[in-house]
């Protein structure tokens, strides 16, 4: 948590793996802050489902990673970091409906392949970055 | 309808009954809104916190969380009174078998007529079930007969405000019927004639006092079913198997305030049911993310058992649920929409807005910066969550010291360290002045100093929790006297 006078303000947050009971926690948290600061409802609605759908990915698909958010004056930034398997393919990732969840994700009610499609849809930029073995890096802003 | 020209927006039934508590701060755990405080060794309740749902009434170990409710003395201010009972009551009665009962020992309370509170429970299903199908862009939508709910929605998910059904609550339009009814069949002006409904939780209470939805309500009092309870049951023992006919059997429908029978619920099949605070609110963080948008309706009530299981009832919920069950076989709810009579206005004509009462600061700007001040704060604490503070948790204190409600030093944690340190300042000037003691060893008045000083010195130690469990102040002074 760090922050200058120039209204920024960060927060990480860790995301275990397979953690199904708390999933949802740290976009829980990151939205009761936000609305704490006073940012519109509207605003607070989009960013909570990037980081709740991405949070849910990094459980089901990447072990766990690392959440920042980070605050400034025009933007919500989130980077959602995990050293997971990485994404075979973007694009088909990218569609409705599409989804690697295995059938055990399934069963609880997670992999409707709606993830991706839904951060496109509520965030204003959206930029993936991954590599097979290596992990996946996701960057989403909401505009302020 | 009540007499205040300012409506007070939190007016609230729990309150605190500073004679009975002693700050055990056993209830702060259990506000899910933190609204609850230990100040100067007595519970406090912050008002723009609190929902009324009664979670600390029932959690107060030494029945210091009470609710305010009207007595039977109200019916001295009106000259007909009409008594709308909350479904809840004819379940908390072992063995009875016909509501007439119930309604007769009201009457010989002092009620000039008793009115029921099904038929506008149908009303208000029918009406949610058009509003709902004429505007499906909205749904899920949300019930809005649990008043609790209703303010938890209002001050803490902005997003949802505009899903809650704007459609007025069964006893609210159970209490215009009456009016209207009375105000015919007496020609009696409105002030003279009180609507009572007979309450089975604070939330109601609260409602009628502050109402959202609808500007005000026609609910001239909420009397406690806990309250009533013991006064009418030897009554009803006299009235036996012969009560008056006061209502129609055939013509009512009970049980709609038990969530658990499908039976029950005429608002929609496709419908997504939860009790009990912990569950409603995963449920509307679950909703704020766009999850159950194939729901058609998410029926909430804040306690398990729903109303049955209020905290103004007497019976176990689930006793009084089965209960219900059986009394409901035994009224033919044979009725026929020609029978309804005039739909009243079912519609609220107040819109809800959202009130952000836990923000911090007026701007962003200021609000990431008291967020910053919170997280450094908060850092300082052991994360205990003891409630020695006063405070629910350490994230609650801290918000409180930025809000300006309260200060670092209310952690005993950080107290004790400050002791520590005010315990070593003692023992550098006790240094210096046998320093100057051995310089100077004519002046006399150092003796006495340094004897204060070192005395103050061993009663600091005494306080550090360490020190303290050696039960002999000697030993404590054999250990640390110097030369």
């Amino acid at each position: 948590m760090s922050n200058d006078d120039s209204g920024r303000i960060q927060f990480k947050y860790k995301v275990l793996a397979d953690d199904y009971n708390a999933v949802g926690s740290a976009s829980s948290d990151a939205k009761n802050k936000l609305r704490a600061i006073g940012v519109p409802p509207d605003i607070l609605r989009k960013v909570s489902i990037c980081m709740y759908e991405g949070e849910i990915n990094m459980v089901i698909h990447a072990k766990g990673g690392e959440i920042t958010v980070n605050i400034n004056p025009s933007c919500v930034e989130m980077i959602l970091k995990d050293v997971g398997p990485g994404i075979k393919d973007v694009d088909k990732a990218m569609q409705a409906g599409y989804s690697t969840a295995t059938d055990d994700v399934r069963n609880l009610g997670f992999g409707a392949g709606m993830g991706l499609p839904n951060m496109l849809k509520n965030s204003d930029s959206m930029h993936i970055d991954t590599e097979i073995g290596v992990g996946t890096t996701i960057t989403m802003t909401v505009n302020l | 309808m009540r007499d205040s020209p300012e409506k007070d927006e939190f007016f609230h039934s729990v309150y605190v009954d500073k004679s009975r508590c002693n700050g055990c701060s056993h209830c702060l755990k259990f506000c899910p809104t933190e609204a609850i405080r230990i100040r100067s060794g007595k519970a406090h309740i912050t008002d723009k916190f609190c929902i009324d749902c009664g979670e600390c009434v029932r959690k107060c170990v030494r029945r210091a969380k009470r609710c305010s409710f009207d007595t039977l003395d109200i019916l001295k201010k009106y000259e007909y009174a009409v008594a709308i009972p909350s479904h809840a009551l004819y379940a908390q009665f072992n063995n009875l078998n016909d509501i007439n009962i119930v309604a007769t020992a009201l009457l010989r309370l002092g009620f000039d007529n008793v009115s029921d509170i099904g038929i506008p429970k149908h009303f208000v299903d029918k009406a949610a079930a058009a509003y709902i199908a004429a505007h499906p862009e909205g749904r899920p939508y949300i019930n809005s007969y649990c008043f609790t709910i209703t303010r938890l929605i209002r001050v803490r998910f902005p997003n949802l405000v505009d899903h809650l059904l704007p459609i007025r609550q069964p006893m609210e339009v159970a209490a215009e019927i009456a009016l209207d009814k009375a105000m015919r069949t007496t020609g009696l002006p409105r002030e003279k004639i009180g609507i009572i409904h007979i309450s089975p939780c604070p939330s109601t209470i609260a409602y009628a006092q502050s109402p959202l939805g609808v500007r005000r309500s026609e609910i001239d009092g909420n009397i406690a079913i806990s309250y009533l309870y013991p006064k009418m049951l030897p009554i009803m023992n006299e009235i036996g198997s012969n009560p008056m006919r006061v209502f129609d059997l055939d013509r009512t429908k009970i049980g709609w305030i038990d969530s658990g029978g499908s039976n029950y619920n005429e608002v929609s099949d496709n419908r997504l049911t939860a009790e009990g605070l912990e569950n409603v609110l995963k449920i509307l963080e679950d909703l704020e993310n766009d999850k159950y948008q194939d729901y058609d309706f998410i029926d909430l009530h804040a306690c398990p058992g729903s109303c049955l299981g209020g905290a103004l009832t007497v019976e176990n919920p689930y006793v009084a649920r089965e209960r219900l069950r059986r009394l409901n076989k035994s009224i033919g709810s044979r009725i026929s929409e020609a029978d309804l009579g005039e739909v009243p206005e079912m519609y609220w004509n107040q819109k809800v807005e959202f009130n952000d009462v836990y923000r911090l600061g007026k701007t962003m700007k200021e609000g990431i910066s008291l967020l910053s001040s919170v997280e450094m704060l908060k850092k300082r604490f052991p994360g205990f969550n003891c409630g020695s503070c006063g405070a629910p948790t350490c994230r609650a204190l801290a918000e409180d010291i930025v809000r300006g409600n309260a200060s670092v030093n209310d952690c005993i944690y950080i107290y004790r360290d400050t002791i520590h340190e005010l315990a070593d300042e003692i023992d550098r000037l006790s240094s210096e002045v046998k320093q100057l003691r051995s310089s100077n060893p004519d002046i006399g008045c150092l003796d006495a100093l340094q004897k204060q000083i070192d005395q103050l010195w061993v009663e600091m130690l005494s306080l550090d929790v360490e020190f303290s469990r050696k039960s002999d102040l000697n030993e404590i002074k054999d250990i640390y006297q110097k030369d």
